[in-house]
């Protein structure tokens, strides 16, 4: 665009109030979240008290109890413990799995959808987002509804004769992935979406011209060209479905059980532990800062080739 | 060969679109359901919709969806002032010191994992004394709503170029009134796509609100969920329906105040 008139005035006139612009942000996302995180990670080195809340003297218990295993009278020789690693590797691997769906249903949505026309792309584009807006709690319970033993789903294959038993869904892990691939799908098909539609084609045409097949156009140009994109849906979706609690719990059952119904629990009611509640989330929010530093040095990586 | 399109991907949208769309489909039109048993269809009725209003639950439903929007208005109202302010300073007013740490200040509700926001709320407002209820839901509203409200409207503040409030500055217009009466206008839709957006993430929120709403105080989610852990009902699929609609109408605004921005604008 043209340069700036060279008038005294010509700059945007909010220097100097950057200060008071900025103290509001500052004030409500630092008091009120910054704070309390730096108080969570305090919380998890303090001593716990019945009924929750804590009492301030400084103890390692609550990793202790996370990491090690001292035996039922804590006098045995500390072996590792299994039960809580078990869960957040039952979360990782049930947020990879679900990660993993969204890819596959949502890379050739994103690619059908950057190669309609413009017009109808929004509308295509809009589909796709409307049901993120929707409740995310209304979204499970009704996922709930229909994959339920006597649910539609089930009785819309018995009509059709499709099996003879109505396939129990409900409490297994497949029920929690489809909970989590319906709650975070459209955080995979925008940022592919974005940048299959900067995609140059003339890079697929140059391709095909030198023999290669379709397929391997799509493998050895395309992914690799689009990857940031792939990445950062993988993040998006990945973060938090690592940390949810609604679709383990309303679509798992006991063996679903994830970190954030770990979480919660300890929160709840007297049987509750908040340091060891603020310790598994401290570790929780340390797994999710290194995803987001490994996304942040690829995308840096992509951007300086 | 078309190297655009591949064979099988036009299934797979069709696909996606079939999962997004067929559990909210069903819900809506078992609302609709006459009889009390959830599996059998019993003819078209709007029984549960009455229900809602008038059913031994209507004053639990009616406090909470009071609590949600009276929240939700609030904390929307605050976020998006607090992120036009935010956004006026990170795009006009140039370099200055901290600004990527700003940046990364305001993106932080989106980086924490909810459930670990509920958490560290949650001790927070039991370490400062105080008891929960629903000023503790409203303070824990405004702050992760602040980045949903700053994203569009710093969108399409960057998108306006300062050479209309120059222009105004120059004809001696004050500060506050090149603010006032150029850039606010320019900056409306934007502005009211982040209030939309802030409006339906606090409507949405379960999680914090479950940390730390305290006893006996129910937003619409909270009351669901109880609700929904003895078994779906019919009225709970009415009140769903209901807040679906709402859902849609919103984000549809959103939409089209953000077209009609681009539309003035080209």
């Amino acid at each position: 665009m043209a340069a700036p008139a060279p008038s005294s005035r010509a700059r945007s006139g909010y220097e100097g109030l950057t200060l008071p612009l900025l103290l509001p942000t500052w004030a409500v996302i630092g008091i009120f979240l910054l704070v309390p995180v730096g108080l969570m990670v305090t919380y998890s080195f303090l001593t716990k008290e019945f009924r929750g809340g804590v009492i301030w003297d400084f103890t390692l218990a609550a990793y202790d109890q996370f990491f090690l295993d001292r035996g039922l009278f804590g006098d045995e020789p500390p072996t590792i413990e299994w039960t809580y690693l078990g869960i957040f590797w039952r979360s990782l691997r049930q947020a990879g799995l679900a990660t993993l769906i969204c890819l596959i249903v949502g890379f050739p949505t994103a690619w059908f959808i950057a190669t309609r026309s413009a017009r109808t792309r929004t509308m295509w584009l809009f589909l796709v987002t409307v049901p993120y807006w929707v409740n995310l709690l209304i979204r499970t319970v009704s996922m709930r509804f229909l994959i339920r033993d006597q649910g539609p789903f089930n009785e819309a294959l018995l009509a059709l004769g499709l099996i003879d038993a109505p396939v129990s869904l409900i409490n297994t892990n497949l029920a929690v992935q489809l909970g989590l691939f319906y709650s975070y799908l459209p955080f995979m098909v925008l940022p592919i979406y974005a940048a299959v539609e900067r995609y140059d084609f003339a890079l697929s045409e140059a391709a095909a011209d030198l023999g290669a097949s379709r397929w391997t156009v799509l493998r050895e140009i395309v992914i690799p060209v689009v990857k940031p994109g792939i990445v950062a849906g993988s993040i998006l979706v990945f973060v938090p479905s690592l940390g949810a609690f609604l679709a383990p719990d309303l679509l798992g059952g006991a063996k679903t059980y994830m970190i954030g119904s770990l979480i919660e629990e300890q929160f709840k009611g007297s049987l509750g532990n908040w340091p060891f509640g603020a310790a598994a989330s401290v570790i929780l929010l340390t797994l999710v800062l290194l995803a987001l530093l490994v996304y942040a040095r690829s995308q840096a990586r992509a951007e300086a080739r | 060969m078309d190297l655009r399109r591949y064979p099988g991907f036009l299934p797979m949208t069709v696909l996606c679109l079939v999962i997004l769309y067929t559990p909210l489909l069903v819900v809506m039109v078992y609302s609709f359901n006459d009889s009390r048993s959830i599996t059998a269809w019993g003819g078209f009725s709007l029984r549960w919709y009455a229900d809602v209003f008038t059913g031994p639950e209507a004053p639990r439903f009616k406090d909470a969806a009071w609590n949600s929007i009276s929240i939700a208005f609030l904390a929307a109202t605050a976020a998006t002032t607090i992120a036009v302010a935010a956004a006026v300073a990170m795009v006009r007013a140039g370099g200055f010191r901290g600004k990527s740490a700003t940046f990364a200040l305001i993106n932080l509700p989106l980086m924490v994992p909810e459930i670990v926001t509920a958490v560290a709320t949650l001790i927070f407002f039991s370490t400062i004394g105080l008891t929960t209820g629903y000023l503790t839901i409203l303070l824990a509203h405004t702050t992760f709503c602040i980045p949903f409200a700053y994203l569009p409207i710093a969108a399409r503040l960057s998108g306006i170029e300062s050479v209309y409030e120059a222009a105004a500055r120059d004809l001696y217009a004050t500060r506050g009134q090149a603010f006032r009466l150029i850039l606010l206008p320019l900056l409306m839709p934007g502005i009211v796509a982040g209030y939309l957006l802030a409006f339906i993430i606090s409507l949405d929120d379960f999680i914090i609100t479950n940390f730390v709403k305290g006893a006996g105080m129910e937003t619409l989610p909270t009351a669901i969920f109880g609700s929904v852990k003895q078994g779906i009902k019919p009225n709970i699929m009415a009140i769903s329906t209901m807040m679906l609609a709402v859902s849609i109408l919103f984000v549809t605004l959103s939409y089209f105040a953000s077209r009609m921005g681009q539309r003035a604008r080209t």
